[in-house]
């Protein structure tokens, strides 16, 4: 009669495992903590933007209020105020509150950062807006603590302002003090009449009457945006629908929701690609289980050998392997969350929520942790772990256990070829991976290729290692020590790339990271070089500079050229964050005199304005040379030509440049808000600086910011750096965690041989040779190592630079190569290799040879 | 008389190359029945013992192991049969290190699903019947050879299976030590009720079993 079928024995494999734990402690701990690493970085990273993204929601929220819907204008020029009584009036709006929205700051000086003052200006009906955004007005909360009981009413006053708590804390004024406003090139003194409801981290906002805005701040007949609410029983989705029909080219409809995917576009790339990038520390760390269990499973296997001759079935060494894999991988991802979490509360308490990337810059978030990301890193941290086992669990089970009991455990086949076909296949799978397009904005395909690129050229590794090690098969002959190391690589080349399998995936991610983030700061750095040929730079925040103002300035003493421009957020789709609208002379003929172009160049045919798109703008919005396209500016609904495509790594949200007699000629507006100029002979830029200040009126002279191009460049790149700090300490991370596989690995391998060595020293092979040989071993894999990584992450940067980049920014750039990087990391990478090496033949040689000799395991 | 433990039929066995390492092979054991088996180094005789304990596969012929034929069953179904029917004593003792010695005897007990109480307290009860009281929570690393080969042979019969397989148990043993171990695997496994397959290189080891066979390219004939 047939045996029965039972159940796995849970007691086999607890005393299995801890016997095992309790055998080789340090490399558990190890696998577990390159995996928490891994969880923990990627963790930390998504609550930190989840937060910052969650501020930035917020922000907008209290900015717009409670309305159901939203008129936009598509630049601060605004919008016709007659628009207002036709939406107010039209079928399915039950009230309409018109807004005048204007960009401010306190004080009258300039700024001192780059982006502005920080301050947003509502002017607002206080009896519409009562109706339509009660928010805006504070009712319905309790005024904030300190506040002198806010009447909306008082807004009736022309002199009075409502100030949020920020806004109110960034005056350093109190309520019933005066404030000094700058908004629009206009300085005006307000008497704080109240405080709105909110908490002290929403955005600052400051509430005025909204024809006291319009008149002090030279809006007359212009509104930023009118808020509405349904009628009750209106279809929302028709009335939006008519509404959209009958708006000019100038203004938008806006929902809470087109609000919500313009937050999401505007970081979505930014978040994905910092996340991706903490995760390559967990992929390394899922290497490194791998690395742990393979040796493992290798010195086990006469072990598992017995316990199948004892009756373990096949599903039982699967179990066993994969369970011990998925306790190291939730052990390590339980570690991973909670360091994570610190990290997060750490970082966001002593440094924001800006990562490096400067969408989040200034915002101070609460942390926010739902339980679903608390479950995704989870899963990532165990699924890293039991991928990294799932190799070894099945050779193990596929062992056969009559040869495998009386195997040495360490197979040794010089004659058996590696198979490269498995690794090929993932490379080529991987390189036509890249070719795929992008999938919701996101380079997944990109991603994906990277993954099997990085898969394959891990597989083939054995195969490499063979070929890269055969040249060298007759380099030992007059050397005992180099001849062993060399027979023992080329003849065990599996064993060499378990060994290195966890620094080719930390390295070539480095280099792929090094390789990109050298390419690109190589490519801003030329095109600043491009773009700011000129000595001294100046912009007014607000208002700008008229022509008669203009001619003033360019004939002031110093100034031997000047160019004007201006620039303008312009929204082309609710759904996307404004782009920037560029207006400068361009001349039509020859614009890569103007602009740096790329790419082909069209005259635009008779009659129809000439637009040069930045490549953000080409890409986001799909646009080609050649194309015609609906530019909404000034009421006007004109036809613009896409003429040409230029480099700009300036602004991610994509740029449109017009030249300024178009851009005049459509809108009507005549001012100019920056100049670059170029000095005369002997001129000084502070001279220069004076005299322009004394040409400009009284208020403007206060306002006005004069940059050195020198320092702009300086400023510019150290943004740029500062944006890839992270990034540099993500690569350094990973690779400590490799290095840390390196030497767990050869630790491990080194002390399996104790047998191996005490028989060398049985047949009188000296200690000093011994070590020697280690020595150029671990070198020799070091090296293999390096190569292997420097060649995958050579492979695996152009699809960062060809394929992420461009998918998730839209701008491309040319491959530049960090050589001293390279140089840097050879030396470490063969160091490391040779020096644990050697470390760990000490150790095991410590051990009694003849000893050595008679042990079974 | 009882049915054979174990029958092997026209069994055939070649090697990669070709070369055939026994044809013909037949052999009957009966319950409670110990056989010798020698032979010179390479003819086989691990091969024979990998063939009965389903670890290996034969080009023709048959194993049946309480009636059962072993080519009938799957790898899982082979498995099962050596946790329940067999128990092994190997040359190289193969004690699991990081284990007590209670633990690795009572490794074929929990296999069974036999709960960790219960497999340790039988454990600890042969452990003594062997020769080692008060040794149940002990390393392996803290004993002799003979000691080992005494753990190994409490594992083989702890779950009371029908057959033990014996590979040189006392090949790595000093005489007076294999003396001493060879006494208790007859006695332990006559004790036990198990039929046996001794193999073995040594004529002394022989004189213990019942029968004693010489395995030869064409089969087992009888020793001496």
């Amino acid at each position: 009669m047939p045996a029965e079928r039972r159940p796995l024995s849970r007691t086999a494999l607890a005393w299995m495992m801890v016997g095992e734990w309790r055998a080789h402690p340090g490399r558990v701990v190890t696998a577990a903590l390159a995996i928490a690493i891994g969880v923990a970085l990627g963790f930390a990273v998504h609550l930190i933007n989840g937060s910052a993204q969650n501020e930035l929601a917020q922000a907008v929220r209290t900015v717009n209020a409670d309305a159901d819907l939203q008129v936009h204008a598509t630049t601060p020029l605004g919008f016709d105020e007659r628009l207002y009584p036709a939406l107010a009036r039209s079928p399915g709006i039950a009230a309409a509150s018109p807004v005048v929205e204007l960009s401010a700051r306190f004080g009258t000086g300039p700024s001192r950062s780059l982006e502005g003052g920080g301050l947003t200006v509502l002017g607002v009906d206080p009896l519409r807006a009562a109706t339509v955004t009660p928010s805006l007005l504070g009712r319905g909360a309790a005024p904030a603590a300190g506040a002198k009981g806010f009447v909306p009413e008082s807004l009736f006053d022309p002199r009075a302002i409502v100030l949020s708590p920020a806004a109110l804390s960034a005056s350093g004024g109190k309520v019933g003090e005066v404030v000094t406003i700058t908004a629009a090139g206009r300085t005006v003194d307000f008497v704080v009449a109240g405080v709105l409801s909110g908490a002290a981290s929403d955005p600052q906002v400051a509430v005025l009457d909204i024809a006291t805005a319009q008149w002090l701040f030279g809006s007359l007949g212009r509104l930023q945006r009118v808020d509405l609410k349904f009628a009750s029983g209106a279809n929302p989705a028709a009335v939006e629908a008519a509404l959209r029909a009958r708006l000019p080219a100038d203004a938008q409809i806006v929902t809470a929701q087109s609000e919500a995917r313009r937050g999401d576009n505007l970081t979505k790339a930014y978040r994905v690609n910092l996340e991706m990038l903490a995760m390559m520390a967990l992929l390394t760390g899922g290497f490194l289980v791998y690395s742990a269990q393979s040796l493992s499973v290798a010195r086990r296997r006469p072990q598992f050998a017995l316990l199948r001759v004892l009756g373990l079935e096949r599903r039982g060494l699967l179990a066993q392997v994969f369970v011990e894999g998925a306790l190291v991988g939730g052990v390590g991802a339980v570690l991973g969350l909670g360091l994570g979490l610190g990290v997060a509360v750490g970082t966001l308490k002593f440094l924001g929520g800006d990562l490096g990337g400067g969408y989040f810059r200034g915002v101070s978030p609460d942390l926010v942790v739902t339980p679903l990301p608390i479950l995704v890193f989870f899963i990532l941290g165990l699924a890293a772990a039991l991928l990294g086992s799932l190799l070894p669990a099945l050779e193990a089970a596929r062992a056969q256990p009559g040869i495998a009991l009386k195997d040495l455990g360490d197979k040794n086949d010089p004659n058996a070829k590696p198979a490269a076909w498995w690794g090929f296949g993932l490379l080529a799978a991987g390189g036509a991976a890249a070719f795929l397009p992008a999938v919701g904005g996101l380079p997944l395909f990109g991603y994906l290729s990277i993954g099997l690129m990085l898969a394959g050229g891990v597989a083939a590794m054995p195969w490499l290692s063979r070929v890269l090690l055969s040249p060298l098969q007759g380099a030992g002959r007059r050397n005992v020590s180099i001849d062993l190391a060399l027979k023992r690589l080329w003849g065990a080349p599996s064993q060499a790339a378990v060994a290195l399998c966890g620094i080719v995936a930390s390295t070539s991610l480095m280099v792929a990271m090094a390789v990109m983030v050298a390419s690109l700061r190589g490519s801003v750095d030329d095109w600043l070089t491009e773009i700011l040929p000129s000595d001294l730079l100046f912009r007014v925040e607000s208002g700008g500079f008229d022509a008669d103002t203009r001619a003033r300035i360019a004939k002031a003493p110093g100034v031997r050229d000047i160019l004007f421009q201006k620039t303008l957020p312009l929204r082309l789709s609710s759904d996307m964050p404004p782009l920037v609208l560029l207006v400068r002379p361009v001349d039509k003929a020859r614009p890569d005199a103007s602009l740096p172009m790329i790419g082909r160049i069209l005259d635009a045919p008779d009659g129809v304005t000439p637009v040069w798109l930045s490549e953000p703008a080409a890409r986001l919005y799909g646009r080609e040379v050649g194309e015609r396209m609906v530019l909404p500016l000034g009421g006007a609904n004109p036809q613009v030509f896409v003429a040409g495509v230029w480099r700009d790594y300036a602004r991610q949200a994509g740029a449109i440049a017009i030249d300024q007699s178009d851009y005049t000629r459509l809108t009507g507006d005549d001012l100019r808000t920056e100049a670059s100029l170029e000095l005369k002979p002997g001129a000084t830029p502070a001279g220069a600086a004076r005299a322009i200040r004394a040409a400009l009126p009284p208020d403007q002279a206060a306002q006005v910011q004069f940059f050195e191009t020198r320092q702009m460049r300086a400023i510019a790149l150290r943004l740029f750096d500062s944006s890839f700090a992270l990034t540099y300490a993500l690569e350094a991370i990973a690779i400590v965690v490799g290095l840390a596989g390196v030497a767990a690995t050869f630790s491990a391998q080194t002390l399996a041989r104790t047998k191996e060595f005490g028989m060398l020293r049985h047949v009188g092979v000296l200690r000093r040779q011994i070590i020697l040989m280690l020595a150029v071993e671990g070198g020799l894999l070091g090296a293999v190592g390096v190569i292997a990584g420097l060649g995958l992450g050579l492979a695996m940067s152009q699809v960062l630079i060809h394929v992420v980049n461009p998918q998730s920014f839209h701008w491309t750039m040319e491959t530049r190569l960090p050589l001293p990087l390279f140089a840097s990391l050879t030396v470490a990478l063969i160091a490391a290799g040779a020096g644990t090496a050697v470390l760990a033949g000490r150790r095991a040689l410590s051990a009694d040879a003849v000893r050595a000799v008679r042990e079974d395991w | 008389m009882s049915p054979a433990v174990l029958s092997l039929t026209a069994l055939r066995k070649s090697v990669p190359g070709g070369r055939v390492l026994f044809a013909g092979l037949n052999l009957e054991v009966a319950p409670g029945e110990i056989v010798a088996i020698m032979g010179e180094s390479g003819v086989g005789k691990s091969t024979l013992l990998n063939l009965i304990a389903g670890l290996d596969q034969a080009d023709s012929g048959g194993v049946a192991i309480d009636g059962v034929a072993l080519e009938s069953l799957d790898d899982d179904g082979r498995t099962r049969m050596r946790r329940d029917r067999i128990g092994f004593v190997f040359q190289a003792f193969h004690i699991l290190p990081h284990l007590t010695l209670a633990q690795n005897v009572a490794l074929p007990l929990v296999l069974q699903n036999l709960n960790a109480a219960e497999a340790t307290s039988r454990a600890m009860t042969i452990l003594d019947s062997i020769g080692l009281p008060g040794r149940a929570g002990d390393r392996p690393s803290q004993l002799s050879g003979g000691e080992l080969q005494r753990v190994a042979l409490a594992r083989a019969l702890v779950h009371r299976p029908a057959l033990v397989l014996a590979d040189e148990p006392t090949g790595n043993l000093d005489p007076e030590t294999a003396a001493r171990i060879l006494a208790l695997f007859v006695a332990e496994v006559r004790g036990s009720g198990a039929a046996a397959i001794l193999v073995t290189h040594s004529e002394r080891a022989a004189a213990v079993a019942d029968r004693s066979l010489n395995l030869t390219r064409d089969g087992l004939v009888h020793a001496g």
